[in-house]
């Protein structure tokens, strides 16, 4: 039995990984991908939470977030690609339209 | 008299049509609608005469206009022998005015407009006499004041006609400042403004006093003068005149009528109708007569040196004015009224006549004219006429009422009567000389322009030279109505008035009429014989006589420095305290400084804010984090 520490200790690992991937890398896909892991690492708190209250509502609350997601990851990357399309770059210092 | 209703209703029917389509559609025909709509007017006018001088009245409220508490104004209508007096005035002259415009203002670019306007004031000028009240008539008063405004300042990209109309605007401002105070002690102390309630029960506040500025003051004498106030500035009398010579320069044919023949003598009828109101003040009365004597020395005095035909005749118009209100001020309001209706003919037709040889000459300066009688003949025989009549030659218009006037003064009981008949009786000498002074200057002798534009002198189209000769009919014959029993008639003009504003008691012999006549007539021929002598026969004379008096002729000349006075103690420290306080601090320094103040703040303080958003998402991002490491710390060490 994996007590439930190392769990919440990896789901921080995770989420710190995407919180500084995010606020590092310019690269608009590899945001993306961080945020995406963000949202895993909660996942995995959510799911070792559930499991150790024995409690299945935090299992559903995970399929609606992955479902969420999906459908997140997909307009995410149709935003990606018609911002590539316009700036022929992934690259974010270059997207800073909403200067004031 | 059902339908004398159509009397206003015409010309403002002719009004809106004009101001609507008259750019696009009417054009050069506009003038159908205005004089279709004034002669159906004139028509109307007639058939309400009549009807009056058969007995009928009319005094009905149409309209409920205003109702707040006890406040209630109505729209409606008094038609009474005073009011039917003035709707044949103001018809007839506008009427052949109209006509005459269609040749003076042939061509012009605002041609629309003119009959526009021109139909618009005799909208205005028929409601100020047919009103029953005294909101309404105060409508009418305010109405005739805008369209002379407009009407003064026609020709408004000429930097001197629209001075004129904002100083002739200006200036009534203080008269009917006045006019609206005593409108409002009207209100206050009889609870209404109807006239009927008004002159009913004025008897009831005869000896009543009021607390004026701390002192206690006579009420009736009190709203006689700020009802005059109103008189003093429409009808340009001393000291509010100085709008009316400047308000020559507008198109001739708004001289006559608007500065001749109705709207300057709406103050007269005022005065007649408020008539039970002043006769309870002696002091009014005096005042009135005051005024009006010293105004009509003053503006006669003024005229026989100046040069320019229209102003010449303007500054007459004072002195007729000032006439009529002298003959008020004694109590001979009929008299006053009677006046006032031959000098609309002869002194619309002195306009008229005048604006013909401008037509002709393309000048207002009587220096650079001379000799025209033999190019314009018709011009020449009316304005002789007019002459006559304004004159007070005996058998013409213009006698009758001014001798009726002359006399009455004499007789009166007013404590100045005596003096205002001296001055009315010198009057009557500068009278005729500056009216025949400026017929020998302009009509004989050698044509003083240049062979070119002697070349150009023409007599008027028929359809200005049509109603010169109807007017001068109404010149030569409107005061045959009026001729006194001295001399045989029926003196029917003031008895058609007499119920309306009375009787004066004269006291005097057939001897001292006959007296007073014929010292007034003798001293009038005097005037035109001195007038054919300086400058018929001895040209150099009066170059001499200006020369030995030049300090006179300099004062005359000058208008007696009014101008110069207003503007040294009204019009500069206006000036001065408008561009060095309104302007200099209190909209330079306040105003701006709060206009301009507010949002360069907001900008200083948004061009700070602004760093914020830098654009770069990595940025928001951090922000963000960094709140969220702040909320979790706070929680953690709480």
């Amino acid at each position: 039995m994996v007590p439930l520490n190392w769990y919440l200790m990896l789901s921080t690992v995770v989420f710190m990984i995407g919180v500084f991937g995010f606020l590092t890398r310019r690269n608009i896909i590899i945001m993306f991908m961080s945020v995406e892991l963000m949202l895993n690492a909660v996942n995995i708190s959510l799911v070792s939470f559930s499991h150790y209250l024995q409690d299945m509502r935090g299992q559903i609350l995970v399929f609606f977030i992955i479902t969420v997601a999906a459908a997140e990851a997909a307009i995410g990357l149709a935003i990606i690609i018609a911002l590539f399309r316009n700036k022929t770059t992934a690259h974010v210092d270059e997207m800073n339209e909403m200067k004031g | 008299m059902n339908n004398y209703l159509l009397i206003p209703s015409l010309p403002l029917a002719a009004f809106l049509i004009n101001i609507l389509l008259g750019r696009d559609f009417l054009k050069e025909k506009a003038h159908w609608t205005s004089i279709l709509a004034v002669a159906g007017s004139w028509v109307v006018a007639v058939m309400t005469l009549v009807d009056v001088y058969g007995g009928g009245r009319v005094n009905e409220d149409l309209y409920t206009w205003i109702s707040s508490g006890g406040f209630k104004v109505s729209v409606g209508f008094l038609i009474d022998p005073l009011t039917a007096v003035m709707l044949i005035v103001v018809t007839t002259c506008a009427t052949l005015i109209h006509i005459y415009a269609v040749g003076y203002m042939h061509g012009d670019k605002g041609y629309y407009r003119f009959f526009a306007y021109l139909s618009l004031f005799t909208f205005c000028m028929l409601m100020l006499v047919m009103a029953n009240n005294f909101l309404q008539l105060y409508f009418g008063w305010e109405g005739v004041g805008l369209c002379s405004y407009f009407l003064i300042g026609f020709w408004f990209d000429k930097k001197s006609a629209a001075d004129a109309g904002k100083k002739a605007f200006i200036v009534n401002r203080f008269g009917d400042f006045g006019f609206g105070l005593g409108v409002i002690m009207i209100f206050l102390t009889f609870g209404t403004l109807d006239y009927t309630p008004v002159f009913g029960q004025v008897g009831g506040f005869a000896l009543n006093t009021v607390n004026f500025l701390g002192y206690d003051v006579h009420l009736m004498t009190l709203i006689a003068l700020l009802l005059f106030c109103g008189s003093i500035g429409k009808s340009a009398q001393m000291p509010l005149h100085v709008w009316l010579p400047d308000a020559m320069e507008g198109p001739t044919p708004v001289s006559a009528l608007i500065h001749a023949a109705t709207m300057v003598t709406a103050g007269v009828f005022l005065v007649a109708r408020c008539n039970p109101i002043f006769s309870l003040s002696e002091t009014a009365l005096i005042v009135v007569a005051l005024i009006g004597a010293i105004t009509s020395l003053f503006a006669a005095t003024i005229a026989i040196v100046q040069n320019d035909i229209k102003r010449i005749i303007a500054y007459s118009t004072l002195s007729h004015l000032g006439l009529m209100f002298l003959a008020c001020g004694v109590g001979a309001y009929a008299a006053g009224i009677f006046h006032l209706y031959t000098h609309a003919f002869f002194k619309a037709l002195l306009f008229l006549a005048a604006g013909s040889v401008i037509h002709a000459v393309h000048t207002n300066d009587i220096q650079k004219m001379g000799g025209l009688r033999k190019y314009m003949p018709v011009t020449y025989a009316v304005f002789f006429l007019a002459a006559l009549s304004a004159g007070g030659v005996p058998g013409f218009a213009g006698f009758f009422s001014k001798d009726e006037i002359i006399w009455l003064a004499y007789a009166s009981h007013s404590p100045v009567g005596k003096f205002v008949w001296i001055i009315g009786t010198i009057v009557a000498f500068f009278t005729p000389f500056y009216s025949f002074r400026l017929i020998f200057l302009t009509f004989h002798g050698k044509f003083r322009g240049t062979h070119e534009e002697e070349h150009h002198l023409h007599e008027s189209p028929k359809v200005m030279t049509i109603p010169l000769m109807l007017l001068a009919i109404g010149a030569v014959a409107a005061g045959w109505v009026g001729i006194p029993h001295l001399l045989g008639g029926g003196a029917n003009f003031a008895e058609f008035l007499k119920p309306v504003v009375g009787h004066p008691e004269a006291h005097g012999t057939h001897a001292e009429e006959w007296a007073v006549m014929g010292i007034s007539v003798l001293i009038g021929f005097a005037g035109i014989g001195l007038a054919a002598l300086f400058y018929l026969y001895r040209p150099e004379l009066p170059v001499r006589v200006g020369q030995m008096f030049s300090g006179i002729y300099k004062v005359l000349y000058n208008k007696y420095y009014v101008d110069e006075l207003y503007s040294f103690i009204i019009v500069r420290p206006t000036i001065w305290i408008a561009k060095n306080i309104l302007i200099g601090i209190t909209d330079a320094r306040i105003i701006e400084a709060i206009v301009n103040g507010v949002p360069n703040a907001i900008g200083v303080f948004s061009q700070g804010l602004r760093r914020i958003q830098t654009g770069f998402l990595q940025h928001y991002a951090t922000i963000m984090a960094a709140g969220v490491l702040i909320i979790v710390a706070l929680m953690l060490l709480r």
